[in-house]
């Protein structure tokens, strides 16, 4: 087991090491230098010339990645240019309001998807097995900013049960928070609900084929044992591999659900960033979310192996 | 001796490569599922190629006497702020979404596809490689990518084919390579190198061939996500740039008037939903189809 750690800790760091590659050459995707690209044709010489220092843009490519990545190792992304101050501010303020709403939408995901797999796999070819496909498969398909902005039209609008848009932390009033964020975190977990249900019927459909099925059965447990204790404990665990996907895309979500609820997260402070153009933050907020994602893979991977120990020898 | 070698042989008149498509065919047709995507993505292809002649107004140019109009029997989605027809430019946008989805996903099956075949074929340190960056871009939200990509290359039409098609390729990848590496060991891949097949040829004529069902079917239901995404980024600002009708920047520029005119922004966002759902739908048909395990339970 400590051998299959150590590995996925190297492949890891290799991925994350990668993943800084990707987001240096970001910058130099930019039409043009990235200095005028980044400040725009009204910048002054000095500023552009400010910015080529920083950037060390008169040195070789290999040298300024080296340069860029002991900032980065220091906790230094480089100067954001619309907040005048160091792009690691306005990402840190942001981000803790996304992982709020990230860790909510995941649990209510987690709970709702896998029951409603269950259910739908029990219930096979019935008439609530084939509404809840049908919804699991809407889900999948409905674009989260239009079903924020009709759940806007008619809750906040029409119906008036919840405010329009904003954020609030619960500690600062507890009421107005739980209102605000009911909205956003449904849309934020309908897409992790649909793909969890649907990955949860069809590796409970598979397990429930299985023969020690049968045989928990034949020994007479009541249906309930079977489903919950038998099955579930295996179905789950393809399932598991699914929450590192998930967080991508609670993460990927979070943009256009912050964006339409006006929520001051990571999504939108990223979102707004690429508008105006300061692709240092946009830059920072990729990073900080890979290594989000990779920490979550990370997670996911290790215990995998300890849920399923053939996975460790491969 | 005649007689028992017809009978082992063809038990029917049906040669086993025709019956084989039959079955993908009845299997395919058999759930009213598919065959309700298959008629949407007709609709809106027939839509596309024919907007000019179905679209009853301009989707551009704008008329400032009928601004916000709600739907009515002159325009039956009622009008944006400018005045232009919302089911003209519903009409016009499926040519968008259409072109979008089937340019990034060749970009992204091209480019995904070649990878997997030489990661899986060759394997060693070029797997190695190819497999890190494939992991690389897929630890990324598909999302935060694109909308680093597009904002990076300008926003555009070809900035949004480029980062569609850059974020789904790895997927393409992942499944090449995997299939490569159980095929490249088959019995006829071995005897194709002893009489001297050349790398490519072995590439091109047998191992890509028989892996490619599998990701015909992620094919048909990444054009579903492609479309998604194109109309994320337009609705992001990012994507397709004003005037030309695309239905996420349509959702957008409608919610500013949500409480004036709801179909601005319901409309477009529906469209977007069952294109997207008509896509996953043939995916999953094609994919049940597909599937040998699946064969003879369906």
């Amino acid at each position: 087991m400590l051998a299959f750690i150590v590995r996925r800790l190297i492949y890891t760091l290799i991925v994350i090491i990668l993943v800084t590659l990707i987001a240096f050459c970001l910058l130099y995707v930019l039409p043009g230098d990235p200095a005028t690209a980044m400040l725009g044709d009204d910048a002054t010489p000095e500023q552009v010339e400010r910015i080529r220092k920083q950037l060390w843009l008169d040195r070789p490519l290999i040298i300024q990645y080296g340069h860029w990545m002991d900032n980065l190792l220091h906790g230094d992304l480089g100067m954001s240019i619309t907040y005048s101050e160091n792009a690691t501010g306005p990402i840190l303020r942001a981000l803790p309001i996304t992982a709020y709403l990230a860790v909510i939408a995941m649990c209510i995901s987690s709970i709702t998807g896998v029951s409603i797999g269950i259910i739908s796999a029990v219930k096979r070819a019935t008439f609530l097995d084939n509404i809840l496909v049908i919804f699991a498969n809407l889900g999948y398909a409905t674009p989260i900013f239009w079903l924020g902005l009709m759940g806007i039209y008619v809750f906040a609008y029409h119906l008036g049960w919840f405010p329009v848009q904003g954020f609030t932390w619960p500690t600062d009033d507890l009421g107005k928070s739980i209102s605000q964020t009911i909205m956003p975190v449904i849309c934020l977990a309908v897409p992790s609900i649909a793909i969890l249900a649907r990955q949860t019927r069809s590796s409970m459909l598979e397990v429930i084929r299985q023969d020690y099925i049968r045989t928990a059965r034949a020994k007479g447990l009541r249906e309930r044992a079977v489903i919950l204790k038998h099955a579930l404990k295996n179905a789950l665990i393809p399932v598991v591999t699914l929450l590192g996907i998930l967080v991508r895309i609670l993460i990927g979500g979070s943009v256009l659900v912050e964006t339409v609820f006006n929520i001051p997260g990571l999504g939108r402070l990223l979102i707004t960033s690429a508008i105006y153009g300061d692709f240092i933050v946009v830059q920072g907020g990729v990073l900080i979310i890979s290594f989000i994602t990779c920490f979550a893979n990370l997670l996911v991977d290790i215990s995998y192996g300890w849920l399923d120990p053939r996975i460790r020898f491969e | 001796m005649s007689v028992a070698r017809d009978s082992l042989i063809s038990p029917g008149k049906a040669t086993p490569r025709i019956s084989e498509f039959r079955r993908v065919y009845r299997v395919m047709f058999s759930r009213w599922v598919v065959i309700a995507g298959l008629v949407i993505i007709l609709l809106c292809i027939i839509a596309a190629a024919f907007a000019p002649w179905l679209a009853p107004y301009d989707p551009i140019e704008p008329d400032m006497q009928n601004p916000l109009q709600a739907p009515s029997g002159q325009h039956l989605l009622g009008t944006d702020a400018l005045g232009r027809d919302t089911l003209s430019r519903l009409l016009y946008g499926t040519r968008i979404s259409l072109l979008v989805g089937v340019v990034a996903i060749s970009i992204a099956g091209s480019i995904g596809m070649i990878a997997g075949l030489l990661a899986g074929y060759f394997g060693g340190w070029i797997n190695a490689v190819i497999m890190r960056v494939t992991d690389a871009f897929m630890s990324l939200p598909p999302i935060v990518l694109m909308l680093a990509i597009s904002a990076a290359l300008g926003g555009g039409l070809q900035s949004v084919l480029i980062s569609v098609g850059v974020v789904l390729a790895p997927t393409y990848c992942r499944l090449m390579c995997a299939q490569i590496l159980t095929l490249r060991e088959s019995d006829y891949v071995t005897a194709a190198r002893v009489v001297g097949a050349s790398n490519l040829r072995i590439m091109a004529r047998h191992l890509f061939i028989n892996a490619f069902p599998p990701l015909l079917v992620l094919l048909s239901i990444n054009l579903g996500t492609a479309i998604m995404f194109e109309a994320t980024l337009s609705f992001l600002g990012l994507g397709i740039n004003p005037p030309t009708p695309a239905w996420g920047y349509m959702v957008n520029a409608g919610y500013r008037y949500l409480l004036v005119n709801p179909m601005l922004t319901f409309a477009p966002g529906l469209a977007i939903m069952l294109l997207v759902l008509s896509f996953n739908m043939v995916g999953d048909g094609l994919r049940d189809a597909l599937d040998p395990r699946l064969r003879g339970t369906i």
